[in-house]
């Protein structure tokens, strides 16, 4: 992205840029119409232009929060418990695997590596129910713990980490540590994880978004909507209210409140957001 | 470089990844592949201890799935949209990133940015935006397009849409980083030779990007046939979707509103080896064509 700076400056083309712009104007639409439609009264929703600001916007943050006894506070908390809690750890787990898979040989290497790489190929339905069937036999289902757990490993983070491990740490560091006498879990901790940092910056976005967006793994998983994510809170939020416009005020306002959250994360982590980390290590 | 004197460390340190994958993917796997095989024998009037006995009976659940026809309409419903969805987002996403990094636009950041936001904005919140933006009484659109977004063939492409709107940011992401990597002196040789924009496009910029148009994909092939997210979030807003419209969709109500373990277990073996045929198939035949080996 540093290119930019030595090329030569073309004449630019009237339709790349606006087939671009067309493209963003299409991504933009729904977040900005969501942003307009949760300032509006129940009365100003169906009435005034859909394009004009209204004037209910604190009435109705206020009434969602006193929704339910602040049901939606809840879902909020729990959704940063799952999405924060999950990418840390799985951060680490995909950082220290990836570190090992990366820097050692040692048999069944490409075994283990393609078995938890082949974790992707499974379908997360065929994942969900004995889950929560083996989470309700040891009385686990319908508990934090369900929705945390199964979220850790990732293969994608793993072959992240291995692919930035092997990129960004250089084997004569590893072997100088070695010639002074570390400890091989020494060299974990001093040298090599900390010279991992900005991959794992990557790692711990992507699966915070997935953890953030994922819906059908806590579907299953509970019932008691005092430990729903905001995925599922909205969703029965709009099944219990698609049929009563009245709420469709809460509905409009939740899911604009849900958007923010990721979207500054988004925004303020601009130069994290890369899916080749083998480029990226090289700085 | 390293050898056997490092001993037990490798292992220590992918412990935590072997007993999680262990815990939560290979025992859940073998759990569902046993449930698949079994069901519940009623002997006499169902009274009494003993008269529910759960049983082993083969493939039997796995046969009745396959020749369940609710699972096939399902099947058809999901490759209609399967094949909307992957050609219109692919193709846009391949769109996009060409022109991202083609040096004839303005304002690239930006739309790169706009274009990648509703990575951001989880499949429910996608589809409850979108899923009012198709009701007749709050949708702009309706204004001007007078289109029953929500009706029984209308509602496909309408999904379709909310699909290819969530997934196209991260696909061009993909593709793009992969161009950004790719010494830009080959375009300059090209270029000296007279090749215009577009030649070098599609010449030179779509071969070297074909592994990364391959995974991606493979990997939007696998989430297209699992789709639950988005008709389930629809389902509140019209009667047109019923509650087996995918078949994952289908292995929810048998397993949770109808309580048929067996029969939820034996459908979603059936979906996981479709989805890997599908996946495995897709990457033989684009193997045979670009490289011309088998």
């Amino acid at each position: 992205m540093a290119a930019h700076t030595v090329r030569v400056r073309r004449p630019w083309g009237v339709v790349p840029t606006g087939l671009l712009l067309l493209g963003a104007l299409y991504c933009l639409f729904p977040v900005c119409w969501v942003l307009i439609a949760a300032t509006k009264s129940p009365g100003e929703l169906f009435t005034t232009s859909t394009l004009a600001f209204g004037t209910g916007f604190f009435d109705n943050v206020a009434e969602l929060f006193a929704y339910r006894d602040g049901v939606f506070w809840l879902w909020a908390g729990n959704t940063l418990l799952y999405a924060g809690g999950g990418a840390l750890l799985s951060t680490a787990v995909s950082a220290v695997s990836g570190y090992a898979l990366a820097k050692y040989r040692f048999p069944g290497r490409n075994l283990i590596f393609n078995l938890l790489i082949g974790g992707i190929l499974v379908p997360s339905v065929v994942l969900a129910i004995p889950q929560y069937l083996l989470f309700s036999k040891i009385g686990l289902a319908d508990s934090h713990w369900a929705v945390l757990l199964p979220q850790i490993l990732h293969p994608y983070g793993i072959y992240l980490a291995r692919v930035y491990a092997t990129a960004a740490i250089p084997d004569s560091m590893l072997e100088a540590g070695r010639i002074d006498g570390a400890s091989e879990g020494r060299l974990m901790t001093r040298v090599a994880l900390p010279m991992m940092v900005p991959g794992m910056v990557t790692i711990f976005l992507f699966q915070f978004v997935a953890i953030w967006n994922n819906f059908l793994l806590p579907f299953i998983m509970l019932g008691d909507d005092g430990k729903f994510p905001l995925t599922v809170g909205l969703y029965t939020l709009l099944a219990a209210g698609a049929n009563q416009p009245a709420l469709y005020n809460l509905i409009l306002t939740g899911a604009f409140l849900s958007l923010i959250p990721l979207i500054v994360l988004f925004l303020t982590m601009q130069r994290y957001w890369k899916t080749d980390l083998s480029s990226g290590a090289v700085k | 470089m390293n050898r056997s004197q490092r001993g037990a460390w490798p292992y220590l340190f992918l412990t935590p990844a072997i007993v999680l994958f262990t815990l939560f993917l290979a025992v859940p796997i073998g759990y569902t592949l046993y449930l698949a095989t079994r069901r519940t024998r009623v002997s006499g009037l169902g009274l009494g201890r003993g008269a529910r006995r759960e049983v082993f009976v083969g493939f039997d659940n796995v046969a009745a799935a396959l020749a369940d026809g609710d699972l096939w309409a399902g099947w058809l419903r999901v490759l209609g949209y399967g094949t909307l969805v992957l050609v219109v987002m692919l193709g846009l996403a391949l769109l996009f990133a060409l022109l991202l990094d083609s040096t004839r636009v303005r304002l690239a950041r930006f739309s790169r940015i706009a274009i990648f936001l509703p990575y951001a904005v989880p499949g429910v919140a996608a589809t409850l935006l979108w899923g009012f933006l198709y009701l007749p009484s709050l949708s702009p659109i309706r204004d001007v397009l007078d289109i029953d977004f929500l009706g029984a063939t209308t509602v496909t492409y309408s999904m379709a849409n909310v699909a290819v709107w969530g997934g196209t940011g991260f696909n061009m992401l993909v593709l793009y980083t992969t161009l950004r990597a790719i010494p830009r002196d080959l375009y300059e040789a090209a270029r000296l030779d007279g090749a215009s924009e577009l030649q070098i496009a599609v010449r030179v910029k779509i071969p070297l990007l074909t592994p990364a148009i391959i995974l991606t994909t493979v990997f939007s092939i696998i989430a297209t046939i699992q789709v639950f997210t988005e008709p389930t979030t629809l389902r509140p807003l019209t009667n047109t979707i019923s509650s087996t419209w995918s078949p994952l969709m289908k292995v929810y109500r048998d397993a949770f509103t109808t309580g048929d373990l067996y029969s939820a277990a034996a459908t979603s073996i059936v979906i996981a080896a479709i989805s890997l045929v599908l996946s495995f198939g897709f990457l033989r035949i684009v193997r045979d064509r670009a490289f011309g080996e088998g």
